[in-house]
């Protein structure tokens, strides 16, 4: 930033412009019509777990804002698709957590791994929660 | 005299509404003696008994009429009109009101309310005593209409009266009509070409032969009347004849001289010796006496030889009978706000300017350039708000149109591949098809920020645009190549003048004040004037449309047929007392009252019929038609002054807003004490001191006021006057010894009328509690009344 004020300030820049760009092409959706009404925020049965209201993560998306691949929010979603039922614009929020995802994953990232579960956990869990979970959270 | 008058009383029971409770024929019998005719009937109302009543007054030779039956608000007109037909002027006809303010509202005290209902009857008989026939005069109006300003408003109310075939003369300050829509390539929310929609409305103001169109002219000076006003318009000197002009431009290409052109809001030039743009009505040239230099170029250039470069300008005078204000906004200057940088920084345009760059026609031939340094613009922000919604700085208001043409150029710029900021305190879209459109916007990838923007600030060739992103609480700093600032529209100069010299009050905003924001909003506070579009709030083409073609109707309904004078005004009935002090002038809400030769002449046609004059005069010199003096004294004695009831109050009680509540309390048979009389007055600004003296002096025990809420009703505008006049009152009772509990003063809300139960019978246990006024004070006051 030429005035040194970078830290006070947030510009929109052309690596946020690319960001969302992808965050758009990944998720097929154009986030540009949220409004920010906050209907999904309201909608999300888990806003407890995250540290982004979903809201907050569509406009963080909106500005291709670098802090959105580190949220928690997108691994907290259990894609119930309450927001995208209630979105008053349309917008598949469920699909825009999966791209944010993706492109966290593609970066080799493994959010869940067999190794880290004790075989009582093993042994506990149903199957289907730990192959949608691999499904989900791992690259 | 009165002594011989033949009165009729007619006792409705309502078919046992008001019989069941008022012991009718009771009433009839005490009344048979005082007066030449009395009858009792089942049903008033009914046509057969309308007919009896007609027959009655032939036949018994009756020339004035009290009907005691339900509420005036229900049949005084049928009862008006068929006693019209048997001779009977409606001056000379009383409706007491002993159903809903007596025996719906008395119904376990039978006695009380025969007691009332005999006493209102008496305060009527003595009132009609008073009475005089009174007719409604015809009055003269002129069919011409003045219409200032034509913009697209003045535009369309022109044309409609017109087409009806009143006469218009359509004045406007500028060399060409159009106003600022022939300004707009484009109007939201359908992005049609306004020059191609506003056009042929231009075209037909020219060819219509009811329009005189006066352009490049202002108005100098109105008198006269509503219905017959005069006015002077000065036609600044042009120094064109406009009829020989043929709009050729020649005299334009050989002009030397440059100036900055107003219809590209200063962003190209224009010669001296111009046509302002190429569709301009009338299509003839200006020459602008500021700047020419006089090097007769142009003279010599002229092909019609038209030009008169020592034109020294005309004035015209017109006779009209109504004026529509139609004179616009402009744009709060907003280089008086320095953190918002126009003037200062090159990248700074207002909304306005960006119109024009946005035009095919305009100084960029519609290239995103910044026409004041040309260069390309890449990214554009745009700052809503800047300047309004602001109480301390700026301007209050929202200007209602700001979003929407703000996302219109956001669209139109976007289109061309231009990033786009819009920074927004509200997206304000309510008006059809806007939500979509705003959707559309946002669709087509512009991208919006929620906060003020807070300054801007220069960054090398371009300004960084600050402020809050609301909703990630980040402070954010884009750069923009250019910045449109959205400034608060705002009434004109020449508006404000205008009101001032048409008698028009303006509200806060400084927008022209209707004369009722809800019911009456195309006209202003002064009869005859009426007001549509901006110069009455900020407003879109569509409502500004909607507003002119109803300010047209409003002229045609207050011109065409006859216009009637109610027999209700306010007049000086002792000449020789006046001393012309002028305090009748100071205080009459509706400005109709003028000092001539030291005497005041009230205004038949705006006086309202309010009252607030008449106490105001120290000489006791002014009257009411209708609603004498001597009326509201003869009516206040013979109600009190005979009555039997223990506890006696009056209650004056304010027409049509207070009186409905009235009526509505009896509608839903609450309760009150029958000790209240109630006698209904326009406003109370009426009442004199000398009106209570007189009630307490014959037998009231205690007074109420309900008057109207401020600006409510038909003499909204008098009520303030009455509140004031209360507390005096109140006071001044001391120096009677009656002591100023005795008054009450409220102001009753239609939605309230449950209340009046509490604030009736609350009253009535002070009064009693109080006791009655001692004969001593009355004798006294007695005397002094003489």
């Amino acid at each position: 930033m030429s005035n040194g004020t970078s830290e006070l300030y947030f510009t929109f820049r052309p690596e946020n412009a690319a960001l969302k760009a992808k965050i758009e092409e990944l998720s097929g959706e154009n986030i540009d019509l949220c409004f920010q009404c906050g209907a999904c925020s309201s909608s999300c049965p888990l806003t407890s777990e995250m540290d982004l209201l979903p809201s907050t993560v569509i406009r963080y998306a909106q500005l291709g804002m670098e802090e959105v691949l580190g949220s928690k929010t997108p691994w907290i979603c259990i894609t119930c698709f309450n927001c995208e039922i209630r979105c008053p614009r349309g917008i598949d929020i469920a699909n825009v957590m999966e791209a944010i995802r993706e492109m966290v994953l593609r970066t080799k990232y493994d959010k869940f791994t067999l190794d880290e579960l004790t075989p009582e956990e093993l042994r506990e869990l149903p199957q289907i929660a730990l192959i949608s979970n691999q499904r989900k959270l791992t690259a | 005299m009165s002594e011989d008058l033949r009165i009729g009383v007619w006792v409705c029971e309502c078919g046992g509404n008001i019989s069941d409770v008022v012991e009718v024929p009771s009433v009839a019998d005490q009344l048979e003696p005082e007066v030449a005719y009395v009858h009792r009937e089942r049903y008033l109302c009914s046509s057969p008994s309308v007919e009896a009543i007609k027959a009655a007054v032939e036949e018994h030779k009756l020339d004035r009429v009290v009907l005691a039956c339900c509420t005036p608000n229900m049949h005084t007109e049928t009862f008006r009109s068929n006693l019209e037909q048997a001779g009977i002027n409606s001056a000379l006809l009383e409706i007491v009101n002993v159903r809903e303010q007596c025996s719906w509202v008395h119904k376990e005290d039978h006695e009380g309310a025969t007691l009332k209902t005999l006493d209102l009857i008496r305060g009527a008989i003595a009132r009609i005593k008073e009475s005089s026939p009174l007719e409604s005069k015809v009055m003269e109006v002129s069919p011409e209409v003045l219409v200032i300003g034509a913009g697209v408003a003045g535009i369309t109310t022109s044309l409609r009266l017109a087409e009806f075939g009143m006469k218009v003369h359509l004045v406007e300050k500028r060399p060409s009509i159009g106003g600022h829509m022939i300004q707009y390539p484009k109007v939201f929310p359908t992005l049609d070409c306004s020059q191609c929609i506003l056009t042929p409305k231009m075209a037909s103001i020219n060819q219509s032969r009811n329009i005189d169109l006066l352009t490049y002219a202002e108005i100098k000076e109105v008198s006269g009347v509503p219905g017959d006003f005069d006015v002077k318009v000065w036609l600044k000197p042009r120094g064109v004849d406009v009829e020989a002009c043929i709009g050729c431009g020649d005299c334009t290409r050989v002009c030397p001289i440059s100036v900055p052109s107003e219809f590209n809001e200063g962003l190209s030039p224009r010669k001296a010796a111009y046509i302002p743009f190429p569709q301009a009505v009338p299509s003839v040239a200006t020459i602008d006496m500021d700047h020419c230099i006089k090097c007769n170029s142009c003279v010599n250039a002229c092909p019609p030889k038209c030009i008169n470069l020592d034109d020294p300008g005309k004035e015209v005078e017109l006779n009209v009978g109504a004026i529509v204000l139609a004179t616009g906004f402009e744009l709060y200057d907003i280089g008086s706000l320095a953190q918002y940088g126009y003037g200062k920084y090159q990248n700074v345009v207002t909304s306005l300017e960006m119109e024009r760059i946005l035009d095919v026609n305009g100084p960029t031939g519609s290239m995103i350039i910044n026409p004041k340094t040309g260069e390309t613009a890449k990214s554009v922000s745009f700052v809503l708000c800047a300047g309004s919604r602001d109480t301390e700085v700026g301007k209050a208001h929202c200007s209602r149109v700001c979003c929407l043409y703000a996302l219109k150029q956001a669209q139109l710029i976007r289109d061309r591949g231009i990033d786009v900021w819009i920074h927004y305190i509200d997206i304000r879209a309510p008006g059809r098809r806007y939500e979509e459109f705003y959707a559309a916007t946002q669709d087509k990838g512009v991208m919006f920020v929620k906060g003020k923007v807070t300054e801007i600030v220069p960054e090398g060739d371009r300004v960084l645009v600050r402020g809050e992103d609301m909703m990630i609480n980040r402070m954010v700093e884009n750069p923009a190549d250019l910045v449109v600032l959205c400034p608060p529209i705002v009434t004109t100069e020449e508006t404000l003048k205008l009101a001032e010299m048409l008698r028009v009050p303006v509200d806060e905003d400084q927008f022209v004040l209707e004369r009722h924001p809800k019911l009456d909003p195309l006209a202003t506070k002064r009869d005859g004037v009426f007001a549509a579009g901006a110069v009455i709030g900020p407003k879109d083409i569509q409502s500004t449309t909607a507003e002119a073609e109803g300010a047209a109707m409003k002229v045609v309904n207050f011109l065409s047929g006859e216009r009637m004078i109610e027999p209700n005004k306010a007049y000086l009935a002792h000449s020789d007392l006046c001393d012309g002090c002028g305090e009748c002038v100071d205080v009459c809400p509706e400005n109709a009252i003028r000092l001539v030769g030291g005497k005041p002449v009230i205004n038949e046609i705006m006086c309202s019929g309010c009252g607030a004059c008449i106490p105001a005069c120290p000489q006791n010199a002014l009257d009411q038609q209708g609603l004498t003096d001597a009326q509201l004294k003869a009516q206040i004695r013979g109600l009190l002054e005979s009555s039997t009831a223990e506890v006696k109050i009056l209650a004056f009680v304010e027409r049509a807003v207070a009186y409905t509540a009235v009526d509505l309390a009896g509608l839903a048979r609450l309760s009150y004490p029958s000790s209240i009389r109630i006698i209904p007055l326009p406003s109370l600004a009426r009442l004199k001191l000398e009106h209570l003296l007189h009630a307490f002096a014959y037998g009231a025990d205690g007074i109420m006021l309900l008057e109207a809420p401020e600006h409510e009703g038909p003499y909204g505008s008098a009520h303030v006057v009455s509140e004031e006049r209360a507390d005096d009152y109140k006071w001044e009772l001391e120096d009677y010894d009656v002591d100023s509990v005795r008054l009450w003063f409220s102001r009753v809300y239609v939605p309230d009328w449950r209340k009046l139960e509490l604030v009736f019978n609350t009253f009535h246990n002070m009064i009693e509690d109080e006791g009655p006024v001692e004969d001593e004070v009355r004798e006294v006051l007695k005397e002094k009344l003489g």
